[in-house]
């Protein structure tokens, strides 16, 4: 697999990580007093776990796993708007895969599947389309999902169905957008964060510069990362030489992939498609200003909310969290996983509690599969 | 030739003689069982020594597509339950198999699948002597399900058994990993993927066979659903000891590391259908690596890791030089959004 193991080479990991440790020494960072270096995405957290490194870069370093999971940050009210959507007869409900699982306060989309709702996975919106194409008496509703990285899909699907003169196509839109969260953290009176690793995969839509107030305004460093381990290893280094030398910018250490200003094709057809909600609920950090994208009403024939009247479509809304869930304070990095009481006991991958449980990008479930259970279990 | 119809009709399954039919043209003059009563009759001359076991095991088949590259559902059919039977050390020697026929499956569909059964029953050595048909309405089931029950001996004093694994027996896989799985992905299309991946699809009798005459083994799994991860753990619980694997030791081809990066799943949980893990004493490694490499199906045989003392768990040493558990599956596989 060329393009993926060079950036797996232990050697190369080793120089790295000895300059990590090395710079981590001069901005003086111990145990006791350590950076808190932030990876906003579910799939940084991920790798970090993966290969390690947590366990390979210094105990001076503290990685706080953001909240950068789609399907962890989604609100139980939302799964169960989904379930609603896909109970009602004659819809074909279509979703990514990884979002089945996920709780809602009756039910999952996989048990409402099992209860009879015609509900399948599809790896593309594109892939929903062709479903309305095929099944003109039916109802087809895709469940757009997820940040910049896959906001762009479905704008098109969307532009292409209004192209094809489609009526029986329409998206249940909760695409929400990365900076926002990000300056709701750092306006959090709690936040102790040092520094940034960014998502790749997002700016390699929107760019590097919607980060400039992280450097601007809250004089944060913030490196726009890859998902290799050494990708992961060289932004953290980075993170820490702005650190030590007293600098606060924004760096892209992805540029194989990111270009600074993004991709262009796709933020047109994100700005075609979609405008900003005043506000969007995100599960254990609540309503979050801006964060969210509401499908234009230029293209309200296909927004699943207008068409079935529900969601924020419906009026005002109520916030359910489930007792006893720290996904909150996990998520701002005031609490790690393993610190929360219900982790491994009340909230398990196969029973979760919490949002940070139920993907496989989310934090905890990221702690529990790559060593949390030996976390969790008292010290030898 | 009676059977005229190309398609499987509701009519097949009524009990009359489009049923009876079907079942000579289609099975029974292929099968050739012996006998043509209700049940099979059996003797074998393995049964009569003193301390020989009869090992007995069943299983279900549903796979779609039901045809792929490397296989059908009838191969598997046959290969997964001889294997059940072979990696506990049993020779296999007889099967049934009952078949769940959907109303509108072609005829030539059904005459493909028993040939390869018939096909892979006389590589691995076994007999089809009993079966069943049922046709199901359209919708009731997914063209053909198949169900086949084995039967086999285990000569005296061969125990195999995952409570018998020691810290320091070491671990053998057969071959390659995760080649089924990741063919069945690609081959149901709405991945777009190509690839020239085939399933690892085979009947393991021989191999168990001359690894066993060979070496003391300890124990085997075949690494079925849930992949080689499952399969270890349930080792690793039933031995009450650890199990580490060595990821630059796991073989794998690019393409089923391509497709899994891709789509972000993890090929220690794709199904295999050829695959087996065993362990021998760690003294025997050699020796059970030169017996299974005599044999078609172990041509890849390799060390992937070893039992240790500690806490009944899997873990892997990662190319990288850092250290993960490997868990349980949860439900099944999703790709992830991104």
């Amino acid at each position: 697999m060329r393009y993926v193991e060079e950036f797996r080479d232990p050697t190369a990991a080793k120089a790295l990580l000895a300059e990590i440790e090395k710079v981590t020494k001069q901005i003086g960072a111990t145990k006791e007093k350590p950076v808190h270096i932030m990876e906003i995405c579910g799939g940084h957290t991920h790798a970090i776990f993966r290969y390690g490194l947590d366990r390979l870069t210094p105990e001076g370093i503290e990685f706080i796993h953001g909240p950068g999971c789609p399907v962890c940050v989604l609100p139980m009210s939302r799964v169960d708007e989904c379930v609603q959507i896909a109970e009602k007869p004659n819809v074909i409900f279509t979703t990514f895969g990884d979002a089945m699982r996920v709780p809602g306060t009756k039910k999952s989309l996989l048990q409402a599947k099992a209860d009879g709702a015609d509900i399948r996975m599809v790896y593309s919106p594109l892939d929903a389309l062709e479903l309305a194409r095929r099944n003109p008496d039916k109802e087809v509703v895709f469940f757009g999902l997820g940040f910049e990285t896959t906001t762009p899909s479905t704008a098109l699907s969307i532009q292409q169905a209004a192209r094809d003169g489609l009526t029986n196509f329409s998206v249940f839109c909760n695409h929400i957008t990365v900076p926002e969260p990000i300056k709701a953290l750092l306006d959090d009176p709690y936040m102790m964060l040092d520094g940034f690793v960014g998502p790749g995969h997002v700016s390699m839509v929107i760019g590097v510069h919607p980060y400039d107030f992280i450097a601007r305004d809250y004089g944060k460093p913030i490196v726009v990362a890859g998902f290799e381990p050494l990708d992961l290893l060289q932004s953290v280094l980075m993170v820490l030489t702005q650190i030590r030398d007293g600098r606060a910018e924004v760096e892209n250490q992805y540029a194989r992939i990111v270009p600074e200003h993004g991709n262009p094709i796709s933020i047109a057809a994100i700005n075609d498609v979609y405008e900003r909600r005043p506000s969007f609920e995100w599960r254990g950090l609540g309503e979050i200003d801006a964060s969210g994208l509401k499908i234009r009403d230029s293209y309200k024939a296909f927004d699943a909310e207008e068409k079935f009247g529900i969601g924020y479509a419906a009026g005002p809304r109520v916030v359910q969290e489930p007792d006893g869930c720290e996904c909150g304070a996990v998520m701002t990095g005031r609490m790690k996983p393993t610190a929360c009481p219900q982790f491994g006991k009340g909230c398990t991958p196969e029973m979760p509690l919490g949002a940070l449980m139920v993907s496989s990008e989310g934090a905890c479930a990221a702690y529990w599969q790559y060593g949390g259970r030996r976390a969790a279990e008292p010290a030898e | 030739m009676t059977l005229r119809d190309d398609k499987v009709t509701l009519s097949h399954g009524g009990g009359g003689k489009a049923m009876r039919d079907l079942i000579a043209e289609v099975f029974t003059s292929v099968f050739e069982p012996t006998s043509r009563e209700d049940q099979a009759r059996l003797t074998h001359e393995a049964l009569l020594e003193t301390g020989a076991q009869l090992a007995f095991t069943t299983d279900s088949y549903v796979v779609t597509p039901v045809e792929f590259p490397g296989g059908d559902i009838g191969k598997i059919a046959v290969c997964g339950t001889v294997n059940d039977l072979a990696v506990g050390g049993a020779k296999p020697l007889w099967l049934s198999a009952a078949f769940i026929i959907e109303e509108g499956t072609e005829i030539a569909l059904l005459r493909r699948i028993v040939a390869s059964m018939k096909a892979e029953a006389d590589k691995a050595g076994v007999k089809i002597v009993t079966g069943d048909t049922k046709v199901v309405g359209r919708g009731s089931a997914d063209k053909v399900f198949i169900t086949t029950s084995g039967v086999g001996v285990i000569p005296a004093g061969r125990d195999l058994r995952a409570d018998m694994i020691q810290a320091g027996d070491v671990a053998i896989v057969n071959g390659v990993l995760g080649d089924h799985g990741a063919t069945i992905l690609a081959a149901r299309g709405d991945m777009m993927l190509s690839s020239d991946l085939k399933s690892d699809c085979a009947a393991l009798g021989h191999l168990m066979e001359a690894t066993c005459t060979a070496v003391p083994v300890r124990a085997c799994r075949d690494a079925t659903r849930g992949g080689i991860a499952s399969a270890l753990n349930e080792m690793a619980e039933a031995a009450g000891c650890a199990i580490e694997i060595d990821e630059a030791a796991l073989p794998l081809r690019a393409e089923v590391k391509g497709t899994c990066e891709i789509l972000g799943l993890d090929p220690l949980y794709l199904a295999n259908e050829g695959t087996l893990v065993l362990f021998v004493p760690a003294e025997h490694a050699d020796a059970a690596l030169a017996a299974m490499r005599s044999v078609d199906t172990g041509k890849g045989a390799t060390i992937i890791g070893q039992a240790k003392e500690g806490a009944p768990m899997v873990t892997m040493r990662t190319a990288f030089g850092g250290s993960r558990i490997v868990d349980m599956l949860v439900g099944e596989q999703l790709p992830r959004i991104c």
